[in-house]
């Protein structure tokens, strides 16, 4: 479970994020949508610990990310919106660097990559350096990094940028198995039909604030729109008539 | 720990890959430095060596007027070109280069000679020329030999001991042994040691930072649960690695390029054999933590690899300014200027060249403080890579 509580965020006279709240829970997908610039990015790199909040609080299953960063983390797997490969590694060494680097055992992480090469149709470039690799098979080794150590929360920053139609169809298999398996996934994105399709919960963000934190079909309801994206629109235009 | 060693492995692993790394850490850097000093060095010695062979060519105008001198010349091996020119065509032939050195002897020269007068000699030469200045030097020195030769012969004419007219015999005892005096030509020598050294460490220095950035994957890696201390330390580790081997090479080249090198030719010898090839290694390995630290937290600055590119080139000259100051006064080792990390080293090399002896206190002097300077680097680097501003 991520739970984010009244996180802000300044860079200089920007307010990339204001009073942040909200809580993504196990055995769901959360999408946190925004349009670009909104602060979904912001919002995420405080999960994980990689800014530094001005204020509030990020915990990872209860623990605060700030306080036990390595403990918290270790229940994390993060998959950045750069989510590069060192391209003169084979898949495999990507994923073995990560894991060793989160301390496990080479046998541990034997079995465990030889299990999310299968899961995530790996086996025919596992052994193969990252250099030609196509955009789709970049994130499958870039997700599978995320998650080596097994962690029981996935937070994803635009997950889906750069991907084709096939890639991103996997990528939405891979989210929806990560949620059978009980685990807590949070993603960014600025395309509705994408959380709309996904998402168990929606947070809309927009200018560093959270506008919206329901399930698809109470934002519907609310809003009284057919779909999401005119929803989101309400959503967006009540702000912009209100700021 | 642990950590320290998976980066420094991966990042081993990774570059020994990479085929930029490679060539710039095992090929050009440690190769440059001693094949262009080779060929520069037997290229200087070739020439010292055929100068003093080459009989010195002159032109002469006037020669009539000095029979004397045009004969003396002549015994003395100087190959004369006969023409006859008036003053401005003797300058107009030296600035055209027709003629490198033109002497022209007056009308006035016969009677005033004759009359144990001074008579005067024009000696037509460019000195912004430095192949014609030497010319002109070696025929100043024949010139004036021919002189005090004649004032000899006046003063005994005169019954007067030509000994009276040397008052002082200055003779000149050169002390430089035959490795002192090479250490001129291969002063230098250190300076393309520490650049193979640096060049070793260059690309890792930026791939493993800037580059990081650059790929898309330093995100990813700074959101583990690791020591940042940790993973640049891995980094440095593993760059520090790399200076070590392209410095190895650097040396065995050298010792390598110095078995050709004819320097015993104009009697000077190289002290540059296995033995001299290990202390060096020795005292540049306290300066390899340094170049790893210095070279990781510049790039660690920069936004993409070009740019870090562009300032690690910089980075490179910089130990060349103690090296370069310390010639414009040559300075000579003193236990102070061990401090001075990269001109300690170069000391310390330059004193082993000339099988002068080194002190243990300077070589621990010189470790110490390049050493301290790294802890130092290292320290500001890791602060710098736990800020936030790292993600860029």
């Amino acid at each position: 479970m991520i739970e984010a509580t009244g996180l802000t965020k300044r860079f200089g006279n920007i307010e990339a994020a204001k009073d942040v709240s909200f809580i993504a829970r196990d055995g769901e997908i959360t999408g946190l949508l925004g349009a670009n610039g909104a602060g979904k990015s912001t919002c995420l790199r405080m999960l994980y610990g990689v800014l530094t909040p001005d204020g509030g609080k990020a915990c990872i299953d209860g623990i605060d990310i700030r306080g036990e960063t390595s403990k918290a983390r270790a229940h994390l797997g993060v998959l950045p919106h750069a989510a590069g490969l060192y391209n003169n590694l084979t898949a495999r060494e990507n994923i073995r660097y990560f894991g060793s680097l989160h301390g496990m055992s080479a046998q541990r992480l034997e079995s465990r990559t030889a299990q999310l090469s299968q899961a995530l149709g790996m086996e025919a470039f596992i052994e193969r350096r990252a250099k030609g690799f196509s955009q789709g098979q970049r994130i499958k080794v870039a997700l599978a990094r995320a998650l080596v150590h097994d962690p029981g929360n996935v937070v994803l920053d635009e997950p889906t940028n750069g991907l084709d139609v096939m890639a991103i169809r996997n990528l939405r298999e891979m989210l929806l198995a990560l949620k059978q398996e009980g685990r807590c996934v949070l993603f960014s994105s600025h395309v509705m039909q994408e959380v709309a399709a996904l998402c168990d919960r929606v947070v809309i963000i927009g200018h560093g604030r959270v506008l919206a934190d329901a399930t698809v079909q109470e934002i519907r309801e609310r809003s009284g729109t057919a779909t999401l994206e005119e929803a989101f629109l309400q959503v967006l235009g009540d702000t912009e008539g209100v700021s | 720990m642990r950590t320290l060693f998976i980066v420094f492995a991966k990042e081993f692993l990774e570059n020994l890959r990479d085929r930029r790394t490679l060539l710039s850490a095992l090929l050009f850097g440690p190769l440059f430095g001693p094949i262009l000093f080779g060929l520069m060095v037997s290229r200087m010695l070739e020439q010292s060596v055929v100068e003093s062979e080459v009989p010195l060519k002159l032109t002469i105008s006037g020669s009539h007027y000095a029979p004397g001198l045009t004969q003396y010349l002549k015994a003395r091996g100087v190959k004369l070109k006969f023409s006859e020119l008036s003053e401005n065509e003797a300058r107009a032939a030296v600035r055209g280069g027709v003629s490198q050195v033109v002497l022209l002897v007056p009308e006035e020269y016969p009677q005033l000679f004759a009359a144990s007068k001074p008579a005067p000699l024009l000696l037509f030469a460019d000195s912004a020329d430095s192949q014609t200045r030497k010319i002109a030097d070696r025929a100043r020195g024949i010139l004036g030999a021919y002189g005090s030769t004649i004032a000899q012969l006046r003063l005994e004419l005169r019954g007067v001991s030509p000994l009276l007219s040397l008052p002082v015999a200055v003779n000149e005892v050169d002390v430089a042994t035959p490795t002192g005096r090479a250490v001129v030509v291969l002063g230098f020598m250190t300076y393309f040691v520490l650049f193979a050294l640096l060049m070793g460490g260059l690309y890792l220095a930026i791939d493993s930072t800037a580059g990081e950035r650059e790929r898309g994957s330093l995100e990813a890696l700074l959101s583990l649960p690791v020591a940042r201390s940790a993973l640049v330390g891995g980094k440095i580790l593993a760059t520090c690695a790399y200076m070590c081997i392209s410095l190895a090479l650097s040396l065995t080249a050298f010792v390598c390029v110095f078995r050709f090198v004819p320097l015993e030719r104009i009697g000077m010898s190289a002290n540059l054999g296995l033995k001299t090839a290990l202390i060096f290694f020795g005292i540049c390995l306290p300066f390899v933590p340094l170049g790893a630290t210095l070279m990781t937290f510049v790039a660690s600055f920069t936004r993409s690899y070009r740019e870090a590119q562009t300032y690690l080139t910089t980075v490179l000259l910089v130990p060349t300014l103690p090296i370069a100051f310390a010639s414009i006064y040559s300075l000579k080792p003193t236990s102070s200027l061990m401090f001075i990390p990269s001109l300690s080293q170069h000391l310390l090399m330059t004193s082993v060249l000339k099988d002068e002896p080194i002190f243990l206190p300077d070589v621990l002097v010189s470790a110490a403080a390049s050493l301290g300077l790294a802890l130092l680097l290292f320290v500001l680097t890791a602060r710098h890579w736990r800020r936030e501003t790292m993600l860029g």
